[in-house]
């Protein structure tokens, strides 16, 4: 069904740390099973015991109410238990390493770990130390792979296919981990990339991850076909990043006239929560037709069930519980 | 306190038969030692097996390399403040294990070595120890807060070979000129760690694309150079004598090979690892390479080689930075920066000389009369007679497989673990007595 070649026939990998390092097969494998969720959610037979027995810890240790809801509702449609540890960034100071912190949960068993935490690498380190699958939702500006999994997914549902897509990456890309995790996805599976931001937004040397760099928005939109608006992380800015969020709305923000220099069947994305008028503007973002944003929150539920039953049964057959 | 040394008596020995490397003399060639009672009495070709005096103990050196012992001028010992990383002693036994006879300690401590009582602590406590002399910088401002200028004079008398604030760069304009300045009339040298602090400011490693990858935050290579640069300026305002540390980047050895050449009173030297790696030692987030400065690129690492070989860079010091378990199994960005370097500072060293980039005595100058000469110490260095026989004997070709936890430093903290090369340390002598001998030539052996 692509021309990166059919779905590989198993998940290889004992957790999921990123994107990097998955074959277009391994991605087409999860979204073809999150496909098959994403149609199960919406009837009323929502639920299986495919992952009963199992226990699933969500550990964030950063604020979240969207992602860490998703992995609940994910892993408790599957029939596993689920515990939610939210850790805030002052008491992890305070207290317990993330390393002391991994080795007592791991002691306790689990099936699987959902890790956030606020600094790149730090999910990778905590897959090093316990013996259960590691699944990443979100390291610092690193990696957000099931963020990317899941926008891979409502655009194949809407494009039919994930090659041959210009994809407009924009705004805040220096802070934001979903954007690496796509560019990497999108590369992966034959789409081009552009990246469209004020310079100080650009990190250094990103050309080199195979993607064209744009500051004009308009020019950037062109005849792309999808647009997919990132989050202003202001709480990570240190320093002047952008002079004001008015001015920024101005160059930046997504609005009708923008929009006007893309497809016209071009979608509007955007992992969410959403800054309205901020970088995007509610009459583009809750426009029906265009905007797939809801579409995508539901995807998400779906790609997270897919990805926690390959990693747990990768996990059993590897010995569980050993 | 363990006796970490073994008392041979302080009567004559004779190290023969070696491959005598003289660096103030420049000069390669067969021959030997003679030591009576701690001093160096003889040196050069005639010293054999059949010119020795009577009673006089022989080490056959079976054509090892013997020089002057490494004068390492960049080293924390953490002591006072943080023994739970590195104590003066295990520093020593470490050192002792390098080939490392003297050491300048930075100011860094809790307390900081900014006041008299402090550089005599240092001494005192190295003393004792009896192993590698260790030296201390002074601090240039007070708690190493920037601010004020320490009282120089007076820790330069109490043995204060240089100063530094530490691993933190001297960002004041005004406090630097004025040190430069101050320092002049005892003919001091400041030592700068080159970091732009503003633009260095959170960054975990180098900037560009591996950085950007990781999602780490990266300071820019040329916030080095930066700095640099402004210092220049105020050496020339002063007539200081200006020492830059660990230069880690291209640009930056080029604009102190044309500062040399107008003639101004800088000198630089380099560590081990910035011309032994590169930033890809940080991929996979090991936060045993996160240094300070940050590793570089590779174009970078081979302008470091480069500025070695055409002596724009002076010396090389280990900068020993001993952190543990604790400090370094964090994720990257919350890691602290540095690494041990003791042990790996010669072998790492003799890469340059079995990469065919520096001879021999060109690898050993920058280890031993170089750094000497920056911060003066007499007889440091040296094979010349009369001076303290500080020596080290060792095989450059030995390959070997580092292994921090053969370490003798509290820390294992090295970004060459796991790493094959080639030259070890046989045996170590300071004032005539040995310090240190690799189990293939221990007595017993």
């Amino acid at each position: 069904m692509s021309v990166m070649g059919p779905a590989a026939d198993h998940y290889p990998h004992p957790h999921l740390l990123g994107i990097e390092g998955l074959t277009p097969g391994e991605i087409t494998l999860i979204l073809d099973r999150a496909q098959h969720y994403a149609e199960k959610n919406r009837t009323a037979d929502k639920t299986s015991n495919i992952l009963a027995g199992a226990t699933v810890v969500n550990l964030f240790y950063e604020n979240s109410t969207r992602t860490l809801t998703s992995f609940e509702l994910a892993a408790k449609r599957l029939g596993a238990m689920v515990i939610n540890m939210t850790v805030g960034t002052s008491s992890v100071k305070k207290g317990e390493t993330l390393i002391d912190t991994a080795m007592t949960l791991n002691a306790m068993n689990p099936d699987a770990l959902v890790v956030r935490h606020g600094d790149s690498g730090a999910v990778k380190l905590l897959s090093e130390k316990v013996n259960c699958a590691v699944l990443n939702a979100g390291d610092g500006r690193h990696e957000h792979p099931t963020q990317a999994l899941l926008d891979a997914l409502t655009i194949r549902r809407h494009k039919g296919r994930l090659h041959r897509l210009n994809v407009a990456i924009c705004g805040d890309i220096a802070h934001s981990r979903v954007a690496r995790s796509n560019i990497l996805l999108l590369n992966t599976m034959g789409s081009r990339v552009r990246l469209v931001a004020p310079p100080t937004l650009i990190p250094s040397k990103i050309d080199r991850m195979g993607v064209e760099i744009f500051h004009d928005m308009e020019e950037g939109l062109k005849d792309c076909d999808i647009v997919m608006m990132l989050r202003l992380q202001l709480e990570r800015m240190e320093g002047s990043f952008i002079p004001s969020v008015r001015e920024y709305f101005h160059f930046h923000g997504l609005d009708r006239a923008k929009l006007a220099n893309a497809k016209p069947d071009a979608l509007i994305m955007h992992p969410g929560p959403m800054n309205r008028g901020v970088e995007i503007d509610s009459e583009v973002a809750d426009d029906v037709e265009r905007s797939v944003i809801r579409e995508q929150v539901e995807m998400g539920v779906a790609v997270r069930m897919a990805a926690l039953e390959l990693l747990v049964q990768n996990h059993r057959q590897a010995g569980g519980q050993a | 306190m363990t006796p970490a040394i073994r008392v041979k008596g302080t009567g004559r020995k004779a190290i023969i038969n070696a491959r005598l490397l003289d660096p103030a003399e420049q000069t390669d060639s067969t021959g030997g030692i003679l030591i009576e009672n701690s001093k160096i009495i003889d040196c050069g070709v005639k010293v054999t097996r059949d010119n020795l005096p009577k009673d006089c103990e022989i080490i056959d050196a079976a054509g090892a390399c013997l020089a002057p012992g490494l004068v390492d001028m960049r080293a924390q010992l953490r002591d006072p403040g943080f023994e739970h990383q590195e104590t003066i002693e295990t520093a020593g036994r470490s050192a002792a294990a390098g080939g490392i006879t003297t050491i300048i300690a930075l100011p860094n401590t809790d307390p900081v070595i900014d006041d008299v009582a402090g550089v005599e602590f240092i001494a005192r406590r190295a003393r004792k120890v009896g192993l590698a002399k260790v030296f201390a910088y002074g601090a240039v401002s007070k708690g190493i807060e920037g601010g004020e200028i320490t009282e120089m004079g007076l820790l330069h008398q109490a043995g204060a070979v240089a100063f530094c604030d530490g691993v933190k760069t001297i960002a004041s304009a005004r406090l630097l000129r004025q040190a430069l300045s101050y320092s002049t009339f005892f003919d001091g040298m400041i030592v700068q760690h080159p970091e732009e602090p503003e633009l260095s400011k959170g960054a975990a490693m180098n900037s560009g694309e591996l950085a950007t990858r990781l999602g780490l935050s990266g300071v820019s290579p040329l916030a080095e150079v930066m700095q640099i640069e402004r210092d220049l300026r105020l050496v020339e305002m002063t007539g200081g004598r200006l020492h830059f540390a660990h230069i880690s980047t291209g640009e930056s050895v080029e604009v102190i090979r044309k500062a040399k050449k107008r003639g101004l009173k800088v000198t630089c030297d380099t560590a081990p690892f910035y011309f032994a790696l590169n930033e890809n030692a940080v991929s996979d987030y090991r936060t045993f390479a996160k240094l300070s400065p940050p590793l570089r690129s590779e174009d970078d690492r081979q302008a470091i080689v480069a500025g070695l070989a055409d002596g724009t860079i002076d010396a090389i010091a280990s900068d020993h930075n001993p952190q543990d378990v604790d400090s370094k199994r964090l994720p990257f960005a919350q890691a602290a920066a540095g690494g041990v370097g003791f042990e790996t500072l010669l072998p790492i060293t003799l890469e340059l000389y079995h990469n065919g980039h520096m001879s021999m005595l060109d690898v050993i100058t920058k280890l031993t009369t170089a750094p000497a000469g920056l911060v003066r110490i007499k007889g440091a260095g040296t094979l010349e007679i009369g001076t303290a026989a500080d020596l080290v004997l060792f095989d450059p070709d030995r390959p070997w497989k580092i292994d921090p936890y053969q370490f003798e430093s509290k820390s294992k903290n090295s970004p060459f673990d796991g790493r094959l090369t080639q030259g070890r340390v046989l045996r170590t002598i300071i004032d005539g007595r040995e310090v240190f001998a690799d189990p293939s030539v221990a007595e017993g052996a």
